[in-house]
């Protein structure tokens, strides 16, 4: 496994000086790799996020213990305009487009670091290559393109940041199932090219782990699982509540659910 | 005929100064959803400043309107930096009372700095009337109306294609994913408040060389309001087009209308036409209504 290029210590997250989200969550991204952040609804996948992108406090969130480690630098105390200069960039959950600009415009929101033009211009033009539905898009208002044009927008515009590492949040929300296969086609192809690290969050844990080659599965506000992609796919458990494969199909009863979650204290 | 085309034409001039004053309220609630109360009191400074350059230090008058818009400026990253970033996230009735609030401090300053006496401009320009053939502008009026359309084409030029404009405009539109772009969203405020000002002080350089200067020249600022909600408080364009409209017909009824009833009407006139068209209309004529996908 190559050096890790981020380094989650055992953070502890508070919002509103009360709420506690997060209880000691640490994970690691190995440089150049696909990682994927597993759990269900609430788990804190996108606090995680958050946490790493600085972007915690406009939420009147923040980390009470623990810290983030990026490229062996710690991200305490850096505003997000800092974090998106050191090369992190968080490509939020929703798409979050601005849509009373044009595609245009948000790409080079996207850009909005950078000023080396030749660059942008050649990354502009791989956004073209990855995505090309943009192309034809580019003057339009992005508040009208369809689903999956913005979230092919949004992805665009962290590839315009040129970050080292990407987080990418649910990419796969609210899109068609062919689309959200492409999606994340180009999410391999973007990590291999590229060679940008990418930390994945994802409900759809089938199309997450096809891509990734490390996992973490979250649940109330830590890690309770983790491991290399086969491990988990091999995993009886991951099968069962993740990837719904149930054991044959049948109907289960309500002890044996319990029996699980006994067992999940142990686990974690 | 003649008087109908002297009404219009005027009305034509004033609404363009009107719309550069419009933009002092549109680039600031554009960026930040802050309608600043205090517009006219900028202008009013703006007006002060334009003065005491001119007429007490003797300073020409290209270097003037440098040095007003570069005090403006000032002024505007001041109160952005010490009063309103702390209200950041505060509820819109608190930053409304600040805002007046603040307008009240700026002119007691202004009597206090000045005096409340009323003043009147040195000659800023030529006054020789302009004659379009069919009928004469005043000189004040005229070039007022072409210094603030040249202001509001560079400010529009600024919105639309600098890096910074379209990083205030995202940011207008969501500071969560404009923060996550590495936009730095509080600078993005400071540089509003700074154009704004320097756009308000502007229009009252001129409203003050057309009609003089006291501290109550802040009160234009009010009669602004029916052209940014006519407009739409987010739109450039809008602003223009709404000064226009407010500025034509305000003359218009003032000549045809405040004869038959004693006068007034054309201070009335723009804030009848506003609340007809919130009726019809209540995003303003350009204002933005959301984009809602299905």
């Amino acid at each position: 496994m190559n050096e890790p290029i981020l380094k989650v210590n055992n953070i502890e997250v508070v919002y509103h000086h009360v709420v506690l989200v997060l209880k000691g969550m640490s994970l690691m991204v190995p440089e150049g790799a696909i990682v994927a952040l597993l759990g269900s609804n609430g788990a804190g996948k996108t606090t995680t996020l958050k946490a790493i992108s600085g972007l915690l406090p406009l939420e009147d969130g923040e980390i009470t213990d623990g810290g983030v480690e990026f490229q062996g630098r710690s991200l305490k105390g850096l505003a997000p305009q800092q974090i998106v200069r050191a090369g992190l960039f968080q490509v939020l959950e929703g798409r979050r487009v601005f849509e009373d600009l044009t595609v245009e415009e948000n790409l080079s929101c996207g850009a909005y670091t950078r000023h080396d033009r030749a660059g942008i211009k050649a990354d502009l033009d791989k956004c073209f290559h990855y995505f090309p539905p943009l192309k034809k898009r580019f003057k339009n208002l992005a508040g009208y393109l369809s689903g999956g044009e913005q979230q092919m927008l949004a992805i665009s515009r962290g590839l315009l940041a040129r970050p080292r590492l990407m987080l990418l949040d649910e990419p796969s929300l609210g899109l068609a199932p062919l689309l959200v296969e492409e999606i994340f086609g180009i999410i391999a192809e973007i990590n291999r090219q590229e060679g940008t690290t990418i930390l994945l969050v994802e409900q759809n844990a089938q199309m997450a782990l096809s891509v990734s080659s490390y996992g973490y599965i979250m649940e109330s506000g830590r890690v309770v699982m983790d491991g290399p992609t086969e491990r988990l796919l091999a995993d009886k458990d991951v099968q069962e509540f993740y990837l719904g494969l149930g054991t044959g199909g049948g109907r289960r009863s309500y002890r044996e659910v319990k029996h699980y979650k006994r067992r999940k204290r142990w686990l974690s | 005929m003649d008087i109908f085309l002297q009404l219009l034409v005027s009305g034509v001039a004033t609404g363009g100064v009107y719309a550069l004053i419009a933009l002092g309220f549109v680039l600031i609630y554009k960026a930040t959803h802050i309608i600043n109360f205090a517009t006219g009191e900028f202008m009013m400074i703006g007006a002060y400043l334009c003065y005491t350059f001119l007429a007490l230090s003797g300073i020409p008058i290209i270097p003037t309107f440098i040095l007003v818009m570069l005090c403006a400026a000032v002024l505007g990253f001041l109160v952005e930096r010490t009063i309103l970033r702390h209200m950041l996230g505060q509820p819109v009735i608190s930053i409304i009372m600040v805002t007046i609030g603040l307008s009240s401090i700026l002119v007691g300053l202004t009597e206090i700095i000045w005096s409340s006496q009323f003043e009147s401009f040195p000659p800023l320009f030529p006054r020789a009337p302009l004659d379009l053939g069919f009928v004469l502008v005043r000189s004040t009026l005229a070039y007022g109306f072409a210094i603030s359309m040249a202001a509001v084409a560079v400010f529009a030029l600024i919105f639309k294609y600098a890096k910074a404009g379209v990083a205030m405009r995202a940011t207008a539109g969501d500071q969560m994913a404009a923060f996550s772009m590495g936009i730095n969203v509080k600078t993005m405020f400071t540089f509003a408040w700074a154009l704004g000002a320097i756009a308000a002080a502007l229009g009252g350089v001129i409203v003050g060389n057309i009609g003089g200067i006291s501290p109550v020249l802040g009160a234009v600022g009010l009669k602004i309001f029916p052209v940014v909600i006519l407009g739409g408080l987010d739109s450039i364009g809008g602003a223009v087009v709404g000064g226009f409209i407010i500025g034509v017909l305000e003359n218009l009824a003032g000549g045809y209308l405040d004869p038959h009833f004693g006068g007034g009407v054309k201070e009335v006139a723009p804030f009848v036409i506003m609340v007809l068209i919130l009726l019809v209309k209540p995003h303003g004529l350009f204002g933005k209504e959301d984009i809602e996908r299905l």
